[in-house]
This record gives structure tokens, C-alpha cells and sequence, in this order.
């Protein structure tokens, strides 16, 4: 094991590249552009290509080009970004070909975006939040495992705290289980034969090798998006087992979140947190058993309530769920904003769970 | 009929009829004029073209099709298509 | 007037000299429209594919329009890609399998249109890949709209009165502007109108592959196509009305060729 002092947007371009990342392309924008520069210089050197895209949308086709031939790729950018990318996220699920996207987010109000998609049809994407990080290096590490395995899209969903906060990491190549061969990637060698190979939303096949055609690919691929679901769900819990308010938050709120409630624990109070690690799938039944001594769930996210509708999914009117969070921004519009403090969660929980007076 | 007035051929084509969507750019494009379009349609309702003797295997009608409706053949030697074998 | 019967094989000694369709379409199936030019565009590249021995080491990237027919008849390997981002897709490709013939198949509305800024930005590039682009002006999948292809004055469905450049602007000649851009390595127009044209585009697609495996940069093949359905037109009136109204705006030629300067 052995640990760099670096910071986030290093880190991650180091795990992805420890994961195999053979390509990248993508557009300039804060707080994601530490993550390009950094694979623009590594990526070279390390026999890979790093194209600064001219746009988002160029930069996600080009990475999605380079995925049909084989390799790992990836593009990136905050949620401001990936909303040019909508469109191709879509298309990589319903054509299944692996992708990571990297959002080094603004903000917290990005969970829609990550978990419900702006693109076309019925996919999903497997969205990954990291609280800090040495996750974020485990996370972007199985974000390239998992795209590859289920042939689907991962978010890893950073932000600009992680981006920018210098940690001791180690980011050497993590062991997943084998894969088997891309026998489904285009190399041309099958051409002229009959059966050569065909990557189409439609699924139509070719003449002498029809697909399934479209009705029946898509259902194909909710169906295996049915199945991601119920074995990829990711989370962490703490002091769950007799809390009587539970709090839960996502990302780097999920840390402070914890550090506020592991505090508060020591002080007497009956707190507990959930976060959930994978955004999508999100760990509905994890969050219920987590919630089961609880009175009310209060739910951190700095946004005007996104993750909330998943708590509510999940739990039901069954405890009064409440947001102690909300929009939290600087002048710039550009960084998380100052509700992102431990003082400030603590005095939201406190005010929850004191009685009215 | 005047057999000295028949044209020779030094090529033939093979007309895949129901294919044909009647577009007539092969009538256009033979350079001796030897396709016109059938008074009768195939199976689709389109006309199709018809092959008079004088053709030359210069294959500008399979060119220009874009059903690919043509074959073309050369003959060694120049036919008298119309002559009884 | 008697006619020969064609609906078999010559029994005289003959040789074939064009076949019905080219080894690399699966089927010569197609729905496309009776006289549209597409079909005749595929057959070109096609068999220059075969000439060229590259059957195997060749992948396509379709845009959208009625040339995707043949993304479910080509023999070789396809991928349908977003609308206008084929010179995109072809980069990654391109770039992570340098060796590989890599081609583009779209139409004026897929590049001129939606797909402006990643065939200036690929060519700016100077990608060495081949992007074909099938010009009849319209929009032909969806019905034939204009396109910022389209010329002054072409009726479409959506400039019934004919494309005015007071409300709806001036075409956009894509081959001119890829031209002047230094990564580009290639530019040719060509058509489909009669035999002789058919051969000359058939050159310049061979040209344009040939340059893509000597690495020389962008490479755009454009072809003229008729679209009397778009064009409200019988169908033996198309390649007239074509040369007329497209030709005069798109001049048929080699606009580039940086390899043609090199010593042999």
C-alpha cells in the first residue's frame, strides 16, 4: 500500500487509469476541469488518448466510439455538463455499451439528473456518490467494472469539495471478479462474413442475423436493468439500531452527516445515519430495515428536495420523512454552498428532534 | 420482317422483374437506347424495362439502378438475339 | 417489336460483367424509393471496399436518414450512431484502432444540420477518417424538409413556396468550408446522375479511402443523390432537376487533395 498526499480530480484520474482507462475526451468546465487536465497530461503518457473535446456532446460520442471498439472510456464534467450528455447516456444504455461519466458536481442538486435521466426510453444508470476521497478511488475503480460487466452506463458523482481536498490515497489497481472477453466489440474482423456485427438502440440485426428487433431488445434491457437493480445496491449505515431519528444523506454531505451524528451518539442523543452509495440502484429495502426504530427520517441534501422522493419510495408514510437541507450555493453560483457545515447539520437535527415548545 | 435491319448484340442483361420499382433511369442511361418500360406491371404494380437487340454489355443500366435490378453480360461474339437457334 | 428474354442467363458464351449486387449487401432488398440515389451511393462504396481487400478491417458509422436501410443489409461492421455525431463516434473509434478503414455514412440533413460542429471539428482535427455524405437536399427520411443543405428556391415540404434566404437563410456548401481547414485531406463532390458520374465518384471514393490509410487527415466524400420524392418529382426527372438546381450550388469535382501533391 502506498499513500500520495493528492487531491480528488488527481485521485480519481489516477483510479481510472489503475482501472484500465484507455480514453477520454472532454469539454473544460469547473469544478471538472482538474479532472482533464490531469488525464490530458497522464493519459498520453501512459499509451492512451486524452482529445479535448470542442463540445460535451462531441466529447461523449468520442468516448462512446472509443467503448465500441473495446477499450475503456470515459468523458466528464459537472451536472451543467452532463446535461449535453443526456441524450448519449441514453444511447449507451439502450445500445449497451460500457461508459463511465464522471460529474465532479457544483452542488448536490444533480441526483435527479444522475438517477432519473434526461434522455430518451426506458434505462436507468448506475449512479455512484462517493463521500470522500479514497471512496471516489474505490468508486470510479468499480464504476469501470460494473459498465463493463452489465454493458450499461456508471455516474461517479463527485463535487467540487472532493475535487479539490487533498488526501493520503492509495490508488493502486483494485482486483474485481474476471470478465469475459468483449466478443460484442466492432474491430472489423467480422466483416464480409455473413454475420458481421451490428451496434444499433434497435436492435434490428442484419439481414442473415436478425436481433430481437426494438419491442423486444428494450424490454431486454429493462429487464437487465431490473436485474442490476437487485444485486448492485450499495450503502452504509451507522447507529441505525435503535435510532429514533435517522438522517440520510448522500455524497460528501453523507460524510459530514456521519461525523455530526457519530458526535451527537457520544453526547447521548438517539441518532443514527443511512447514505446510500449507490444513488441508482438505490438501496430502498436497506433504507426501511435502517429506519426501523426511527420516529422521523430527516433527509440532508443540499437541493430543494431530490434524494427525498427515493426516502419516500422507500419508506412510504410509514415515519414522517423531513428535508433539513436545502439550496446552498456561493455568490458565484459555482461551489457547494455554506450549509455544508457540521454546526450548522447539527442545529438542524437538534431543532428536529427537540419538542416543540 | 427484314433480317438485315436486326441489330446485333454484343451484350445481354438479366432483368430481375419484381424488384423493379418502374423509376425508368435505366431507359435514360442506356447509351443505345435498347430499354424501354413494359406496358404490363409486376407483381409490386410497377413497369419494368424490356430489352431490344443492339445491346452492348456496357453495364450503364446496372449503374444507374438503384434496386439493383440488372446483370450484365458480355458475349464473345456478337448475337443475332432475335434469330430462331 | 420483339424483345430478347432477360429473365434468365445468356445460354451463348458470355462472360458476366456486373452483377445484380455487390458481395458486401447481404440482400439487394431495400425500401427505399424508386429512383433515389442512395442505393447506388452504398453499391459504390461497397465494392470499392472489396477492391480494396478491407472487408475486415472496416467499420461504419451510420447517422440517420433512409441510407439506414442499409445499416441491417451491409456486410461489414455497422453502428448507428446519434443524429449528426458520426465523426464524433468515428474519432474515439479511430483513435483507439488507427490501423482500421473507418467511414462515416450520412446525409446533408444528418451533417449539415444537426452534425455541423463535429464534422468542422474532426476535420479541424484532421482525423484520418472518411465521412460520406449522400446531398439531396432534404430531410428525405422524415418526408423531405430542408435542410441548410437545400438550396434557394427548392421546394420542400416545409418551404412549400420554395426556400426563401430572406426568412430561411442560404445554403451551407460543407465541402468549401471542410476544405479550408488545414486537417483536412480530402475533399471531393461527386454524383449519381448518369453512368459516367457514377464512375467518377467511384473514384473519388477509392481516392478518399486510400488517403485514410496513408494517415494523410479528414477525408469528406460528398455525393449527390436524387430524391424525387423529396423533390415532388417523377422519378426519371430526377437527375436532370439534380445536376440543375444541387449541381449548381454544389460544383462536382475534387475541391482538395493533399496527397495528390505527393511524389509517387
Amino acid at each position: 500500500m502506498s499513500l500520495r498526499l493528492i487531491d480528488g480530480s488527481e485521485a480519481v484520474a489516477e483510479a481510472a487509469l489503475s482501472a484500465g482507462l484507455r480514453f477520454y475526451s472532454g469539454y473544460p468546465m469547473s469544478p471538472a476541469t482538474d479532472l482533464l487536465e490531469q488525464l490530458a497530461k497522464k493519459l498520453p503518457e501512459r499509451g492512451g488518448v486524452c482529445i479535448n473535446a470542442d463540445t460535451e456532446i462531441e466529447g461523449v460520442n468520442m468516448a462512446i466510439g472509443a467503448s465500441m471498439t473495446g477499450f475503456r472510456a470515459a468523458t466528464g464534467s459537472c451536472g451543467q455538463g452532463l446535461s449535453l450528455m443526456q441524450e448519449a447516456i441514453a444511447e449507451v444504455a439502450l445500445n449497451e455499451t460500457p461508459l463511465v461519466i464522471f460529474n465532479m458536481a457544483r452542488s448536490q442538486q444533480d441526483y435527479f439528473q444522475a438517477t432519473r435521466g434526461g434522455g430518451w426510453g426506458d434505462y436507468r444508470t448506475i449512479a455512484l456518490a462517493p463521500k470522500d476521497v479514497p471512496e471516489a478511488v474505490e468508486l470510479t475503480q468499480l464504476a469501470f467494472h460494473l459498465s463493463d460487466k452489465y454493458r450499461v452506463p456508471a455516474i461517479v458523482y463527485g463535487d467540487n469539495i472532493l475535487a479539490r481536498t487533498l488526501t493520503a490515497v492509495d490508488t493502486s489497481p483494485i482486483a474485481f471478479e474476471p470478465l469475459p472477453p468483449r466478443d460484442w466489440a466492432l474491430d472489423g474482423t467480422t466483416g464480409g462474413t455473413g454475420r458481421s456485427k451490428q451496434i444499433w438502440t434497435w436492435g434490428v440485426g442484419k439481414h442473415h442475423t436478425p436481433g430481437p428487433g426494438p419491442q423486444l431488445h428494450w424490454r431486454n434491457i429493462a429487464d437487465k436493468f431490473a436485474r442490476i437493480a437487485e444485486t448492485e445496491q450499495r450503502w452504509e449505515a451507522g447507529f441505525h439500531e435503535d435510532a429514533e431519528t435517522m438522517v440520510v444523506a448522500f455524497g460528501t454531505a453523507g460524510k459530514f452527516v456521519e461525523y455530526v451524528v457519530e458526535d451527537m451518539r457520544q453526547e447521548g442523543w438517539q441518532v443514527g445515519f443511512f447514505r446510500p452509495i449507490t444513488l441508482w440502484p438505490f438501496p430502498e429495502d436497506a433504507l426501511e430495515r435502517g429506519c426501523k426504530t426511527a420516529r422521523q427520517v430527516l433527509v440532508f441534501e443540499l437541493n430543494a428536495g431530490q434524494m427525498i422522493d427515493d426516502v419516500r419510495i422507500s419508506l412510504g408514510k410509514r415515519v414522517p420523512i423531513r428535508s433539513i437541507g436545502g439550496i446552498s450555493s456561493d455568490d458565484a453560483g459555482i461551489n457547494i454552498g455554506d450549509r455544508m457545515d457540521a454546526s450548522y447539520i447539527r442545529a438542524r437535527i437538534i431543532e428536529a428532534m427537540e419538542p416543540v415548545s | 420482317m427484314n433480317v438485315a435491319a436486326r441489330k446485333l448484340s454484343r451484350g445481354t442483361i438479366v432483368v430481375a422483374v419484381d424488384r423493379c420499382k418502374g423509376c425508368e433511369l435505366c431507359v435514360q442511361a442506356c447509351p443505345v437506347e435498347v430499354l424501354t418500360m413494359s406496358e404490363v406491371t409486376n407483381a409490386n404494380g410497377f413497369r419494368f424495362p424490356l430489352l431490344a437487340p443492339g445491346c452492348t454489355g456496357c453495364t450503364a443500366c446496372q449503374q444507374v439502378c438503384p434496386d439493383y435490378v440488372f446483370e450484365v453480360y458480355k458475349y464473345e461474339e456478337a448475337v443475332d438475339e432475335l434469330a430462331a437457334d | 417489336m420483339n424483345y430478347v428474354d432477360t429473365t434468365y442467363p445468356p445460354v451463348r458464351e458470355s462472360r458476366q460483367v456486373a452483377s445484380f449486387k455487390p458481395a458486401l449487401l447481404q440482400t439487394e432488398e431495400h425500401h427505399l424509393c424508386p429512383g433515389c440515389g442512395e442505393p447506388v451511393a452504398i453499391r459504390l462504396i461497397c465494392e470499392v471496399i472489396q477492391e480494396l481487400g478491407l472487408a475486415q478491417d472496416t467499420i461504419s458509422i451510420f447517422g440517420h436518414g433512409c441510407y439506414g436501410a442499409f445499416m441491417s443489409t451491409l456486410d461489414v461492421e455497422t453502428t448507428l450512431c446519434l443524429h449528426g455525431r458520426a465523426p464524433a463516434v468515428a474519432t474515439g473509434m479511430k483513435r483507439m484502432r488507427p490501423d482500421k478503414l473507418i467511414w462515416t455514412m450520412q446525409g446533408d440533413g444528418d451533417m449539415v444540420s444537426e452534425g455541423l460542429a463535429e464534422v468542422l471539428h474532426t476535420a479541424a482535427r484532421g482525423e484520418s477518417v472518411t465521412c460520406f455524405m449522400l446531398n439531396n437536399g432534404v430531410f428525405g427520411d422524415t418526408g423531405g424538409q430542408m435542410t441548410a443543405a437545400s438550396v434557394v428556391g427548392q421546394r420542400t415540404k416545409n418551404t412549400l413556396e420554395g426556400r426563401d434566404p430572406g426568412y430561411h437563410g442560404f445554403p451551407i456548401t460543407i465541402g468549401e468550408m471542410v476544405a479550408a481547414l488545414p486537417g483536412s485531406a480530402y475533399v471531393a463532390r461527386g454524383s449519381v446522375h448518369n453512368a459516367g458520374s457514377i464512375a467518377q465518384a467511384k473514384k473519388m471514393i477509392r481516392r478518399g479511402f486510400e488517403r485514410q490509410m496513408a494517415n494523410a487527415g479528414f477525408g469528406l466524400v460528398e455525393i449527390l443523390t436524387m430524391c424525387p420524392t423529396g423533390w415532388f418529382l417523377p422519378t426519371k426527372d430526377g437527375p436532370e432537376y439534380m445536376m440543375e438546381s444541387l449541381g449548381s450550388v454544389y460544383p462536382l469535382g475534387i475541391i482538395k487533395d493533399v496527397g495528390a501533391e505527393q511524389p509517387a
